[in-house]
């Protein structure tokens, strides 16, 4: 807590300089500066790793499959959510999870976009604006989660539900045109174990809501204070 | 008279040759930013996990000198000392030069370089990186300013002011560089509260060193002899800033190792990570910092020889530190799980691979032909050579 | 010259300023596929000269604030809109965005990442 508003003073002194600097177009920007904590809708997504069984990669074929994505696994390829395999060396037990964006309440990739193509919506979805977008790649620099990927390649017959294209950054994006459809995630769809939960964290009768109450659950780099969306369980 | 007049013709066509051979770096370069766009990043060394390549290592390397070069007519205007401000036209000359390569270099290498102009237009106060859109704008004309200032009689009042301003301005703009790196708390090669004065005060040596190398270049093109007691007074002035700057890059290694989930990488960076310690040791600390060190403070070493091949051994030294900071940085992966090992397809846990490929080579020399164009040029057709009276003792 | 020649000329003049778009279809000066057509969102005429305005609005509305539109929506344009041939706006020089935008010398952006594909038959050809 007193991490973030550290940030959010840090954000006013800044956003201050800033209009001192070059007043106008700015205080359009200031004044815009949405508090959504109180928004009644947060998509979320609380993951139990104990049914990511070893090599099972469901969620992954069908994020690929979903979003049109090759499912090339070069460097230069994209891969919004991939199998992260994890051993503690102490102790020897292995487990394994998706990773995946994890739609930060604090997004460092929206606070670094110089263009604002990095934006947090409402909803508490992470997106990037393809249309502002300059391939600047400073949110990858940003992204504590390797969480995104850039286009490094033009590409051809996209799904037309999802846009990507060449020269720009692009990562997870919850399946935001399934949500705004009602519909969950592909991933969470997919999990044969119903391993993903999905649903919106600030509805305090949803189903995630009251598993979020009931059970431990985990951010990853909790540390970094970025108030993530996604939660793991079981780790 | 007919032998420097068959001098002066062949310095002409060396210089239209010279010329002629940095607008072919250019043009290769924009072949090879056009074929980036064709085919995209692919054809680069870059990848998901290097996101930022060799065109940011000439790119900052630029930029940075070119804030520091702008140390010499500080001295001048601020401090007032005569033999820095006739030094002060060529200061802003070389800035604007360099500003020009670096942000060319950084603005072709976007995904989508034709959008260049949206963080104007779209300003996200929260990001650095607009912040430095502004301060390099900001610089430009600043500069121009002050040379204007120097450069026209009845304007000459306001040269005490711009000086001060630049002065500023360019403090202002190197913390702003260091800050995109210092911003980034994920990663353990950056997030440093140091990197801001880290960059400033490497700032320093580099610009002095191209200071150098391009003042003996004109003087030697010139046929002139810069007095010894100038030369050697700016050598000493270049070791003092060598030193700063490998104090700085001690303090932010010290730093890093004094947290323990920043050791790892570390040893990495400066003992197992193969490249990287190499060029750390070698192409930093010796030729950048040792080599440099022992030519200007060993006693008994020539002048004029030694200051050159010191300021060149800075910039070569610059450029490796710069290589293993910013790609070194990014190869050693983030640690999501600390204390746990971990593995994917999305390299976690792996060292990422980078082998820069000639096109984005191409680009970054692209960045330094356009500092040498408009320098050679401005300094062909305007008064750029440094004026002193005989010496004087300031 | 006589005045009203100048006035001819100028007329003449002034009209080749108005850009093609203007016009009624049954003068375009280059062969267009309007796909499977039908009633447009908004008057065709209007439509021609303004369609970007209402792509880009509406863009900022879907994206960011999560606003899709029912009705203005780029896969709309492509459903109706794309050849019943190649079920696509983009594939051919005659094709309905290409053939103007080519006329006019104006380059789309949108293609790059939006697909100008009909949705059905991108489903059909991607089924597995
Ligand atoms: S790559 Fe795109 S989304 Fe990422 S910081 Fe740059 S402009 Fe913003």
């Amino acid at each position: 807590m007193k991490d973030v508003q550290r940030r959010n003073f840090l954000k006013t002194s800044v956003g201050l300089a800033a209009v001192t600097i070059a007043p106008g177009m700015l205080l359009f920007k200031v004044a815009h500066g949405e508090s959504d904590d109180n928004s009644k809708v947060r998509w979320g997504m609380l993951i139990d790793t104990s049914g990511c069984t070893n090599g099972c990669r469901e969620c992954i074929d069908a994020c690929n499959k979903e979003n049109g994505l090759s499912g090339g696994l070069a460097p230069t390829d994209s891969q919004w959510i991939r199998k992260i395999e994890i051993k503690d060396v102490s102790t020897g037990h292995e487990f394994g999870l998706p990773m995946m964006c994890q739609h930060c309440a604090e997004p460092p990739c929206v606070d670094v976009c110089p263009t604002g193509a990095s934006f947090k919506r409402h909803d508490g979805i992470v997106l990037v604006d393809k249309h502002r977008c300059i391939g600047c790649r400073y949110c990858m620099m940003a992204c504590p989660y390797k969480a995104r990927s850039f286009v490094h390649e033009p590409l051809h017959n996209q799904n037309p539900d999802v846009p990507r294209g060449k020269g720009t950054v692009e990562s997870c994006t919850m399946c935001v045109h399934r949500v705004d459809e009602g519909k969950q995630p592909a991933c969470a769809e997919a999990c044969p174990n119903k391993s993903i939960l999905f649903g919106n964290l600030h509805d305090p009768n949803s189903e995630i809501a009251k598993k979020i109450r009931a059970v431990a659950s985990t951010q990853v780099r909790a540390d970094l204070n970025l108030n993530t969306g996604v939660r793991y369980q079981g780790i | 008279m007919s032998t420097s007049f068959a001098l002066q013709h062949k310095k002409n066509r060396l210089y239209y040759a010279l010329l002629a051979g940095a607008g072919l770096v250019v043009l290769l370069a924009l072949y090879a930013v056009d074929l980036m766009e064709e085919k995209g990043h692919i054809i680069t060394g870059m990848n998901n996990q290097i996101v930022w390549g060799m065109p940011h290592v000439f790119a900052i390397f630029l930029i940075v000198a070119a804030s520091g070069v702008l140390n010499v007519a500080s001295i001048g205007s601020v401090f007032g000392k005569a033999i820095y401000k006739a030094r002060a036209p060529l200061a802003g000359l070389l800035s604007i030069a360099m500003l020009s390569g670096g942000l060319a270099v950084l603005m072709l290498d976007l995904g989508r370089p034709e959008r260049f102009m949206l963080p104007a237009l779209d300003f996200n106060i929260t990001s650095v990186f607009a912040w430095n859109t502004i301060l390099y704008s900001g610089m430009f004309g600043l500069v121009i300013a002050y040379l204007w200032s120097m450069f026209e009689k009845r304007m000459n009042v306001y040269s005490k002011p711009l000086g001060v301003a630049v002065f500023a301005w360019r403090f202002i703009l190197t913390t702003g560089t260091g800050l995109i790196f210092a911003f980034l708390t994920a990663r353990q090669a950056f997030g440093s509260a140091i990197l801001p004065p880290m960059f400033v005060v490497m700032s320093f040596a580099w610009g002095m060193a191209v200071f150098h190398i391009v003042q003996m270049v004109i003087y030697a093109w010139n046929d002139k002899e810069l007095e010894p007691e100038i030369l050697e007074r700016k050598k000493r002035l270049l070791g003092l800033f060598i030193l700063g700057s490998l104090y700085m890059v001690a303090v932010y290694h010290m730093t890093n190792l004094y947290f323990a989930h920043r050791m790892s990488f570390e040893r990495f960076i400066l003992l197992d990570g193969g490249v990287y310690p190499a060029l750390f040791w070698w192409g930093y600390v010796l030729i950048g910092n040792v080599l440099p060190l022992a030519l200007i403070f060993m006693p008994g070493m020539k002048t004029k020889k030694s200051a050159m091949m010191a300021s060149l051994a800075v910039v070569l030294g610059g450029f490796a530190f710069l290589y293993v900071f910013i790609i070194g940085g990014q190869a050693f992966p983030l640690d999501l799980f600390p204390g746990y090992e971990v593995s994917s397809t999305f390299g976690d846990g792996k060292i990422g691979s980078y082998t820069p490929s000639i096109y984005e080579i191409l680009l970054g020399f692209g960045g330094l032909a356009i500092a040498f164009i408009i320098t050679t040029v401005s300094v062909h057709v305007l008064n750029f050579m440094p004026h002193d009276k005989s010496y004087i003792a300031d | 010259m006589s005045v009203s020649g100048v006035r001819l000329l100028l007329l003449l003049l002034i009209s080749l300023c108005i850009p093609n778009v203007w016009a009624d279809q049954s003068t375009l000066p280059y062969k267009i596929d309007i796909g499977r057509g039908g009633h447009c969102v908004r008057d065709p005429v209007w439509m021609r000269k303004n369609h970007m305005h209402l792509l880009i609005h509406q863009r900022d509305l879907t994206v960011r604030e999560g606003k899709p539109n029912k009705e203005i929506d780029l896969r709309n344009c492509v459903e109706c809109h794309a050849s019943t041939k190649d079920d696509s706006v983009i594939a051919r020089s005659d094709s309905f965005c290409v053939a103007c935008h080519r006329y006019e010398a104006v380059k789309i952006d949108c293609f790059e990442c939006h697909s100008g594909i009909r949705k059905s038959a991108w489903l059909q050809r991607n089924a597995k």
